[in-house]
């Protein structure tokens, strides 16, 4: 088969099929001057006046409180993602009931809905008087509320193609050698999901991590009690220290590409014995 | 038009495809390239048909080199494994699509898209889309594609692997008769040595990027140049350094001359017309016979039984032509 | 059992972070009448902020839907090294916050940024609609790159080698057999990328200067109102913004089965 797979998957004389050289410039280019430059120019003025300015804004008091605001609200999010995401996509796939289309159009709607809109509608149900006379406005359940809504469909997108593929032989199997349903849950289902799992938790924390419009109207902002890193890095551009917000910015991108990474390489070492 | 493949190499990231291979392909025939996967069939092909470009060497078509033609203009229809429908557009306009191209007037290749509809027999399906079609439809309405534009070869790329036992033999039987009314110049690339025998009149066998044989279905299986070919083109036994064929292995209740060994009957299989028999010979080589019906039946052959085998014809290849080690590259 | 359990714990998730507070923003904005409501969102601010909104998604949507489409026939069928990088590079935008974003718009085009010397030859990018364009540029970047790039996969080249084979040119080829095929995969792209660029707040506000009349669009002006207490215009705007995201819902499932 070597060779046969050599000639599908090698480069061929084909030119119908590629972009030429000028087309392939144009795009790079496009590319750099809308998001590489600017990110460029980021990084750059995150250095300040030197290192030790660096490291003073990023260390500010009130940047740390936002930072770690920010990450523990992000995990919680992708906490509470990965169970109900998981139990939403289940019930999508294998429950049956009227009206399941309509359920299954509607988780598409925190990818449609301005973030703003959304902060606006959980400020005005969940917050000062609301209906059900719940006030979590200015806390930080709040803007969990907030997170969790706009972070509703990845875990469920991510799962759901999966569990449509599951072989439902292997459950069956399971349960004619003697396995409860629980059982065939925890030992057979669960570890084929959990990548998929991952991928839709990595993409809930990385969104979590840097929302804004949701979040600036529920939270109230108040620093070190609901502000969260976005949030901050917001105030100090308008206060004009750029250098300060810039240097809080790469700190937020350098965890999160951590944490993402990490996520990433749970993912790849679980999966390592589905590739060959 | 002929055409001729000269010295032509082919290399992928370290894997060596081809190697100066040169075959010569007549006018007007119908050429099988033969061989296991990775051979390089496929490649010879697509470097033929201007979709790959040879390391070195030359391609020829006609008289003209067209080595440094891209595919657009040399002139080849191609037919590929999976079809390669345009599944956007109707059965029509999928075969009158060369001819679009080139701007003819609506009303010729209304006339020419009908014309060879007729001859594929899809006719009266020019509105369906190839959905629509089964698998062997949508082959026949490929092969019409690539006719339209009246190409001075016709190139085959394995066009019925895709398709159920049934169909390929009928389009196997389809394909020569087309041949037979068209005369384009047909190569066609299998790895299944029954088709190539059944379907062409000359055969190129392929072996790890080399030619290793070159000649008609007949010759191949009588007068195998070595032990690949022989082994590749037809079941065979090989006892020491002698090759028999199954239907060459005589099975007798007392021994007959020189050549007769002693040997137990460990299986009968009935195939419906022929049976095969399994053999072990009393030095503990394997090997199996080819009985018609009638020969079965008369020997009452039976499992655990003590026989007779005597070759009646054995074929020895001389040290250089035996399953040579070849060179890996890569 | 467990199963009504299940779905009943579900739905009632949904329901509670979803459909309620959605559904309640229409129950407010239209608590006082229909004609309260259109008077709220035919301000000439609002009317405004809608129209910018709309001229920015008209000039980044075909943008991002060119270079997607480019850009995807380079990822998968190009044979380049750093393939890997710009494939990287292309999803970036959806892994950044929109203020780092618009952050970093400020520090490329304000004063002492590298381009910041445009504005001294009366090109304004800060605090206009350029810069806003940029933003919402950036932030809608990937989607129709990521949707073409399996479908490109998946229908491989075997089609257009043949139609090569047939005579096609290269631009030939493209049009007639590349371009149809990756006609839905496209099309769900757009659609994510304008609900994108309708709905994007916090790059845009970044660069805006949340100028009313001149630089708000209308998320930006809902949360103008949101900070003048002008409940109203607030509510209304909303309304409009989420009539907009459930024709893109919509779009979204009606287009859906016809890229498979």
């Amino acid at each position: 088969m070597a060779a046969d797979a050599a000639v599908v998957g090698a480069p061929s004389r084909s030119r119908a099929a590629r972009p030429g050289g000028l087309a392939l410039g144009l795009a790079t280019g496009y590319l750099s001057v809308v998001v590489l430059l600017p990110l460029a120019a980021l990084v750059w003025a995150s250095r300040g006046q030197g290192p030790a300015e660096f490291w003073q804004q990023a260390t500010a008091p009130e940047a740390v409180a936002a930072l770690k605001l920010t990450l523990g609200l992000a995990a919680a999010c992708a906490f509470v993602n990965a169970v109900a995401g998981t139990a939403i996509a289940w019930v999508l796939v294998r429950d049956r009931f009227r009206g399941k289309g309509l359920v299954d159009a509607v988780i598409d709607l925190p990818f449609a809905l301005p973030t703003i809109v959304a902060g606006l509608t959980l400020l005005a149900l969940y917050g000062p008087g609301g209906p059900f006379g719940l006030d979590v406005a200015f806390t930080r359940i709040g803007t969990l509320f907030a997170l969790l809504f706009v972070t509703l469909p990845f875990v469920v997108r991510a799962v759901q193609p999966v569990l449509l593929e599951l072989d439902v032989e292997m459950e069956q199997a399971a349960a004619s050698l003697g396995a409860g349903s629980f059982e065939v849950f925890r030992r057979i289902v669960f570890p084929n999901l959990l990548p998929a799992i991952l991928s839709g938790v990595a993409l809930a924390f990385a969104r979590a991590v840097g929302e804004f419009g949701a979040v600036v109207l529920i939270s109230g902002n108040i620093p070190f009690k609901t502000e969260v890193s976005s949030v901050y890095i917001f105030g100090q551009l308008q206060s004009g220290n750029t250098s300060g917000a810039a240097a809080v910015s790469v700190v937020l991108l350098v965890i999160s590409l951590g944490v993402l990474l990490g996520i990433g390489g749970v993912r790849r070492w679980r999966t390592r014995y589905d590739r060959v | 038009m002929g055409i001729a493949v000269v010295d032509v190499s082919k290399h992928f990231n370290g894997f060596t495809a081809l190697h100066d291979v040169s075959v010569a392909i007549p006018e007007g025939s119908l050429t099988a390239l033969l061989g296991p996967s990775g051979s390089g069939k496929s490649t010879l092909l697509r470097v033929i048909a201007g979709l790959e470009e040879p390391d070195s060497g030359q391609v020829l078509i006609g008289d003209q080199d067209v080595t440094d033609t891209p595919a657009r203009t040399r002139g080849v229809g191609m037919v590929f494994q999976h079809y390669a429908a345009f599944k956007h557009m109707t059965v029509y306009d999928n075969v009158a699509f060369g001819l679009a191209i080139r701007k003819r007037p609506r009303a010729e290749i209304s006339k020419r898209v009908h014309e060879l509809l007729e001859l594929v027999q899809l006719g009266g399906l020019a509105k369906r889309y190839p959905a629509q079609l089964s698998g062997g439809q949508r082959q026949r309405m490929a092969l019409a594609r690539a006719l339209a534009v009246e190409p001075s070869v016709l190139l085959l790329d394995e066009p019925f692997g895709a398709l159920d036992a049934r169909v390929r033999q009928e389009l196997r039987a389809w394909l020569r008769r087309l041949h037979e009314e068209v005369h384009v110049t047909t190569i066609i690339v299998t790895h299944d040595q029954e088709e190539a025998m059944e379907v062409a009149g000359q055969i190129v066998v392929l072996n790890d990027g080399r030619v290793e044989q070159v000649g008609s279905p007949r010759e191949l299986y009588e007068r195998p140049a070595n032990e690949f070919v022989m082994s590749f083109v037809g079941p065979v036994n090989r006892l020491g350094d002698t090759f028999v064929r199954p239907h060459d292995v005589e099975v007798l209740h007392e021994p007959e001359g020189d050549g007769s060994a002693e040997a137990m009957v460990e299986r009968v299989v009935h195939l419906g017309f022929e049976v095969r028999v399994e053999l072990v010979r009393e030095d503990g080589q394997h090997l199996t016979a080819q009985l018609t019906q009638e020969q079965a039946e008369l020997l009452e052959l039976e499992r655990g039984q003590i026989v007779y085998v005597r070759p009646s014809r054995a074929t020895t290849f001389s040290a250089a032509a035996r399953r040579p080690d070849r060179q890996r590259s890569g | 059992m467990s199963r009504y359990l299940l779905r009943f714990g579900a739905l009632g998730y949904l329901a509670f972070l979803l459909l309620v507070p959605v559904g309640f923003v229409f129950y407010r904005a239209f608590e006082h009448g229909f004609a309260h409501a259109w008077a709220a969102v035919t301000t000439p601010e609002a009317i405004h902020a809608l129209e910018l909104t709309l001229l920015i998604a008209a000039i980044a949507v075909p943008a991002n839907t060119v270079f997607g489409i480019v850009m995807a026939l380079a990822l998968v069928r190009g044979r380049f090294a750093g393939r890997g990088l710009l494939n990287a590079a292309v999803d970036l935008p959806l892994a950044l916050s929109p203020v780092i974003v618009g952050l970093a718009l400020v520090l490329l085009y304000g004063r002492g940024g590298w381009l910041g010397g445009l504005a001294g030859h009366g090109v304004r990018i800060l605090f206009a609609v350029p810069g806003m364009v940029l933003a919402t540029m950036f932030v809608s970047l990937p989607f129709v790159v990521r949707e073409v790039v399996p479908v490109l996969r998946e229908i491989g080249t075997e089609q257009e080698q043949a139609a090569e084979t047939l005579g096609a040119h290269p631009f030939q080829v493209f049009r007639r057999i590349t371009l149809p095929a990756i006609r839905w995969a496209v099309a769900y792209g757009v659609v994510l990328t304008t609900a994108r660029a309708i709905g994007e707040f916090g790059a845009v506000s970044a660069v805006s200067g949340n100028i009313e009349g001149q630089t708000q669009t209308l998320p930006l002006y809902v949360k103008a109102q949101v900070d003048g207490f002008d409940t109203a215009g607030a509510y209304a705007s909303s309304v409009v913004l989420a009539l907009i995201a459930i024709a893109t819902v919509v779009a979204l499932r009606v287009i859906q089965p016809k890229e498979h």
